[in-house]
């Protein structure tokens, strides 16, 4: 009986598909775990971590995993989803106390945000098969950090989906993030309002299957 | 005694025949000490991430804060097979990196960054 359970395991491990483990990424503000949410709420019920507009409120990244994304035209897709702190290049302790916090809460804050972009790089170096990268539609996507994490993804070969997040807001200028990155897929929505959804989801079935 | 921002200019000759870790930990020890870095042929986007990395090993609060890095933005996406075949590197192009509480960029166009650095406190 043993013998055979560990056959049974042994052909499981064998023929079972890999699932791919998707990051969500972009940088800080932009809407990505208030993306995250929405699709794992879409799928679960559950949320995977609170979203605050204070920048780097998510300082460590974390993994939801089998979440079924379902493309509309009945195709599904069984993935990880990993939620990541926002990628930058600069980490003020001040920028923290402008939201009320007092100065060991910011000096804390700006101590966790340093380790949490790293392990985000950490994570997408060692453990990520493919990215969503968020974009504010109402900033500028020329930003370094931007050009550099896509620069990146496109090095390590990955398939990425660039969403144009913040749709529902009266300045946002989603054309602009299609202009900067005319050589992947950009698919507009309102993580917010869940807006546009389908179509997102839709993308991720095609792209990381 | 002149009052400024010291300008450290490397040529693409002298960045090949340094290893990554040498151009990073180079371009970290000139921003600590307050200069701006300009190479002329920038980092690959390996690099780039490393020096990410290292970057948020070496924020301090109250101390260091970290980089502005800048380089002509990639408009993407060559069009056509012409433009396919004849794309060039995106990390041939200029870098200017610095101490983000002395370098600020004020405008980035296709072909021309427009930045402000000052002196160190």
């Amino acid at each position: 009986m043993a013998a055979f359970l560990r056959i049974k395991g042994f052909f499981n491990k064998l023929f079972s598909k890999k699932r791919s483990r998707v990051g969500i990424y972009g940088p800080p503000n932009a809407g990505k775990t208030t993306l995250a949410n929405r699709i794992v709420r879409d799928v679960t019920g559950e949320a995977l971590g609170p979203a605050s507009e204070i920048p780097h409120e998510t300082r460590r990244a974390r993994r939801k995993e089998g979440v079924e994304i379902s493309s509309g035209t009945g195709s599904k897709l069984m993935i990880d989803i990993v939620d990541t702190p926002g990628v930058t290049t600069k980490i003020d302790y001040h920028e923290f106390l402008e939201y009320g916090m007092d100065q060991d809460e910011a000096v804390a804050r700006a101590r966790e945000a340093t380790e949490g972009v790293a392990e985000a790089m950490h994570w997408l170096r060692e453990d990520i098969d493919g990215v969503i990268y968020v974009l504010d539609s109402t900033q500028d996507p020329f930003m370094h950090v931007n050009i550099m994490m896509i620069g990146i993804i496109e090095a390590r070969k990955l398939p990425v989906v660039i969403v144009a997040n913040k749709i529902d807001l009266p300045d946002a200028a989603p054309q602009r993030i299609k202009s900067a990155f005319p050589q992947h897929p950009v698919v507009e929505i309102s993580g917010l309002e869940g807006n546009n959804m389908e179509a997102l989801y839709a993308k991720i079935a095609e792209v990381f299957k | 005694m002149i009052q400024g921002v010291q300008l450290d200019m490397l040529s693409a000759d002298r960045l090949s025949k340094m290893t990554s870790y040498e151009k990073i930990r180079l371009i970290l020890d000139d921003v600590h000490q307050g200069c701006v870095v300009v190479l002329e042929r920038g980092l690959t986007p390996e690099e780039q991430g490393k020096l990410l990395e290292a970057t948020m090993m070496e924020i301090a609060p109250g101390g260091f804060s970290g980089i502005e890095i800048e380089t002509y933005p990639s408009f993407g996406g060559e069009k056509g097979f012409f433009g396919k075949l004849f794309k060039k590197d995106d990390s041939s192009r200029m870098m200017v990196i610095g101490p983000v509480d002395q370098l600020k960029m004020l405008s980035r166009e296709k072909d021309r960054l427009i930045a402000w650095a000052s002196a160190a406190q």
